[in-house]
């Protein structure tokens, strides 16, 4: 019996691998195992190789497993595409129908599984993928009747006989392999799982969801991979709470909209990747300096310009720190799980109001798009704090004065009203202004009001600035990250303590204001710095220097070909530095 | 009830002496207070340019946001708030070079607000360079031997976008503006007025007497329909588009928040932020 395994279907784009993964993961979540998958994927609709790779654990598992055990194959191409990833004694169960063959190097035993005839012979081809996933259950000696509510659910509209024969298409499937597996049967059944029930999403459907917690009615937004779903399941959820979506002609357009709103009253979202945060850059400006709250999110993909659109990576984070022109207080944070985006999003909200500034929430394709296990979201947890919003009557301003919607306090905060209040009439620009938004280029005023809003940052209240797994008083190694490597880098901290390695972890949860305070000690007390990160310039790595100092002690771990980092190469960077 | 007077503030305009867009203020201040609004119950959101200052010039909640964005930002106060009258209002520049997509697609949404711009033909904050209505061979700063771009004829865009209204004045006639403000407020939908507004400095070829010269009013043409969209196109082609009055108008139309499903009747800005543990419960179980 083992408690973790890894599986992959591979196959041509838009070929129904997408469901063979999603049929095949949903019944082990029911089963209550732990699940993380990883997609790949290429941004054409039809043909072009694509898998889906899924790790199943009896335990929380937040990275993609080094090796595969098993890979289902619906053409050649995945086959000599992914072999090289199978370990010692993997298997690779193919379709009959091309002949599969397994090049001569592999440590993996090939099983030929008629998935087209077997199907084609219950009625239609189509039910292919049902036989594979019938033929990967049977290897996981998984119990086939866990199925029958998930091919209900999936079929239950087509009627009765369409459920039945898929049912039939996942038990031949099963039967073939046992069959053929004979005694192998044994080599790699899981141990049972717990069988609680657990939440099985993307990072985006967290975003979403977060954001409809938060208390966001409204969305502007523009297509792009990867942000797309969080739009998607908005539409369908905000008109239960009186809100809507619009799909704007551009981002600029999503940016500005949102602006609007959100100095109308409503928490608003927009959510794009790196071209369309380049474009929304000078909106951010004007949502600096008008004060005005908006919760933006950026799924980071492969750049620069369209760059790698369907791949992994960490490129956007100096952008999002400094981007627009001139100098406005703005938050980023940087959620490292799905259920950090779920609460992140709350807090954004909460933080964008209380502060009246732009937050954006950084994420990056792995976590947007990996699907995975995620333990229970807390009601309780969910909290809304609108900060210094004025609500109730005003008093009147004589001589028609206006309200002073940028009044210069201490914490640099000033009082908000909304749009349609009596006696809060004030005026709001993008050009510099003075306490009642007047324009103004008086020298003095121009400071006072740079130093109210740069002063926002200053009290900024974060949860979790720093994600810490730190058991060293003296670490030899403190590996540094941000968004979805922390699986990877918890595994190979792991590794690394087995060989005998002093390893802390601090994961930056609040990218700006940078928490130098927390960071520092950590800093002090290793003696060597790996910070890794999906780019080639070592982002994080030089704002860590920037806000933390210790050059000479800092290490670049980058990976920038697209994929996620694995265990393993953490790992093996880590101990080459040590 | 509210009088013009309500809708002006003390702040003094650093508009040129002369220039069309104090009428334009004017305009807006009086058709504000015609339709019984109170200065809090508008919000007027502006681009960047000479007119864009115009929302800071008005005694009422004002947006004076980027160059071209005026559209989407007054797009998203109305639907955050659908019970306050939002006029967004800039400059040709602004809304027809720049803000051309916005403008566009404002149309073809059709969310409830009026749209004014104020068409000198010309880029004014900057001092004199040619813009998308400047005719052919006029000379500017960036056109020194006159523009080979052709003028954009803007009217007769909005009509094949689907606008569902579509006006247009000249700044001299303030009763005849004020009115057509009066109407696109009125109007449920999306309401474009285009208002030849002379800039005094920079343009010497579209003065206040050329526009006097060349306007012909819609009520001097006999059986003139606006709710008639074959007609306002003939009749905009026949005079180059130097027309003023209502042009088209189609009160069929629903707005876009009358279309949107689900979207609430009452202001988003008064939804509950909460959201009930019973319906958080059923939206996670969705992901099990
Ligand atoms: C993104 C951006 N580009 C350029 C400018 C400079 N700019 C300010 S106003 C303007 C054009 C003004 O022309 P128009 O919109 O016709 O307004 P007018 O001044 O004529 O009323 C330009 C180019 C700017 N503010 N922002
Ligand atoms: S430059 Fe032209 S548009 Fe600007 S204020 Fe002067 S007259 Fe008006
Ligand atoms: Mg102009």
């Amino acid at each position: 019996m083992i408690s973790q395994l890894s599986w992959k279907v591979g196959g041509q784009q838009g070929e129904g691998i997408e469901s063979t993964g999603e049929i095949f993961s949903i019944a082990l979540n029911r089963l209550g195992y732990y699940l993380y998958g990883y997609r790949h994927f290429s941004s054409r609709i039809k043909g072009g190789h694509t898998n889906n790779k899924i790790r199943v654990s009896t335990t929380q598992v937040r990275s993609i497993a080094d090796d595969l055990d098993i890979l289902v194959a619906f053409d050649q191409e995945t086959i000599d595409f992914n072999f090289h990833e199978l370990r010692q004694g993997g298997i690779v169960i193919a379709d009959a129908k091309f002949n599969p063959t397994i090049p001569d190097e592999s440590r993996a035993t090939l099983y030929a599984v008629p998935f087209t005839d077997i199907a084609t012979e219950l009625g239609t081809a189509l039910m292919k993928n049902m036989v594979a996933v019938g033929a990967s259950s049977a290897v996981l000696g998984l119990d086939i009747s866990v199925y029958e509510g998930v091919v209900q659910e999936i079929f239950g509209r087509k009627g009765e006989q369409v459920v039945a024969k898929n049912m039939e298409a996942i038990r031949a499937g099963a039967q073939f392999m046992r069959e053929q597996l004979g005694d192998n049967i044994q080599l790699m059944q899981l141990e049972k799982a717990d069988g609680k029930k657990r939440m099985f999403m993307i990072g985006n459907d967290a975003i979403a969801l977060g954001a409809l917690a938060g208390g966001s009615r409204f969305m502007a937004a523009y297509p792009i991979t990867p942000a797309s779903e969080i739009m998607e399941y908005l539409i369908k959820k905000l008109p239960q709470f009186g809100g809507t979506v619009i799909q704007t002609e551009d981002e600029i357009a999503a940016c500005t909209m949102a602006i609007g709103a959100n100095y109308a009253g409503v928490r608003t979202l927009t959510a794009s990747a790196g071209p369309g945060l380049s474009l929304m850059m000078e909106a951010i400006g004007l949502a600096g300096i008008t004060e005005t709250p908006i919760v933006i999110v950026d799924t980071q993909r492969g750049g620069p310009s369209t760059g790698l659109p369907t791949k992994q990576e960490q490129s956007d984070l100096m952008a999002m720190i400094y981007g627009t022109h001139g100098e406005i207080p703005k938050v980023v944070i940087a959620p490292s799980t799905v259920q950090e985006a779920f609460y992140d999003m709350v807090e954004a909200f909460n933080i964008a109001e209380e502060y009246q500034c732009p937050v954006i929430v950084l994420t990056d394709l792995q976590l947007s798009l990996g699907k995975q296990t995620v333990e229970p979201l807390e009601y309780d947890k969910i909290e809304i704090r609108r900060g210094k919003l004025v609500t109730g009557e005003l008093p009147e301003i004589p001589d028609k004065g206006c309200f002073k919607r940028y009044e210069v306090t201490e914490d640099g905060v000033s009082p908000r009203v909304l749009p349609g209040m009596k006696n809060g009439i004030h005026h709001v620009t993008g050009v510099e202004h003075d306490e009642t938004g007047r324009p103004s280029e008086v020298a003095a005023n121009r400071i006072a009001q740079m130093d109210k809003r740069l002063r926002k940052l200053k009290h900024i209240q974060f949860p979790t600035p720093v994600h810490k797994h730190v058991k060293h008083e003296e670490a030899d190694i403190l590996i540094v990250g941000f968004n979805s490597t922390r699986g990877a880098i918890e595994e190979a901290m792991e590794r690394l303590e087995r060989d005998g390695i002093k390893v802390n972890h601090a994961h930056v949860r609040l990218i700006h204001p940078f928490p130098t305070e927390e960071m520092l000690p950590l800093v002090q007390s290793a003696k060597k710095v790996v910070v890794v990160e999906n780019n080639a310039t070592g982002q994080l790595a030089n704002i860590l220097k920037m806000n933390v100092g210790h050059a000479e002690k800092v290490f670049n771990v980058l990976k920038y070909d697209g994929n996620p980092f694995l265990p393993h190469e953490v790992y093996t960077k880590c101990k080459e530095l040590f | 009830m509210a009088t013009f007077k309500d809708f002006r503030n003390n702040i003094k305009p650093n508009w040129c002496p002369g220039c069309g867009d104090f009428s334009v203020q004017a305009a807006i201040q009086r058709a504000a207070a015609n339709v019984g609004l109170e200065p809090h119950e508008l919000v007027v959101v502006s681009g960047i340019g000479c007119s864009g200052r115009i929302s800071g010039y008005i005694n009422s909640y004002g947006f004076h946001g980027v160059h071209g964005r005026a559209l989407p930002i007054a797009q998203g106060v109305k639907m955050a708030n659908r019970d306050l009258t939002v006029i967004a209002a800039g400059g040709d520049g602004d809304g027809f070079a720049i803000g051309m997509g916005h403008t566009i697609h404002a149309i073809r949404r059709n969310i409830d607000i009026t749209y004014i711009v104020m068409d000198n033909q010309i880029y004014g904050l900057t001092k004199g360079q040619t813009s998308p209505r400047s005719e052919v061979g006029f000379k500017t700063k960036s056109t020194p031997q006159g523009s080979v771009e052709p003028a954009l004829s803007i009217m007769e865009m909005a009509l094949t976008a689907g606008a569902t209204f579509v006006a247009q004045s000249f700044s001299s006639d303030l009763k005849e503006l004020t009115q057509l403000i009066e109407e696109g407020m009125k109007h449920k939908g999306f309401s474009l007025i285009n208002v030849f507004s002379p800039c005094v400095t920079y343009n010497k070829v579209n003065t206040y007497d050329w526009f006097k010269d060349n306007l012909t009013s819609l009520s001097s043409i006999e059986g003139y329909d606006p709710s008639n969209r074959e007609m306002a196109m003939q009749t905009l082609m026949k005079h180059k588009g130097l027309v003023t009055g209502l042009i088209y108008q189609n009160k069929e139309r629903k707005s876009y928040q009358d279309l949107v499903p689900g979207y609430s009747e009452k202001p988003l800005t008064e939804a509950d932020l909460t959201i009930s543990k019973e319906k958080f419960d059923q939206l996670v179980a969705e992901f099990m």
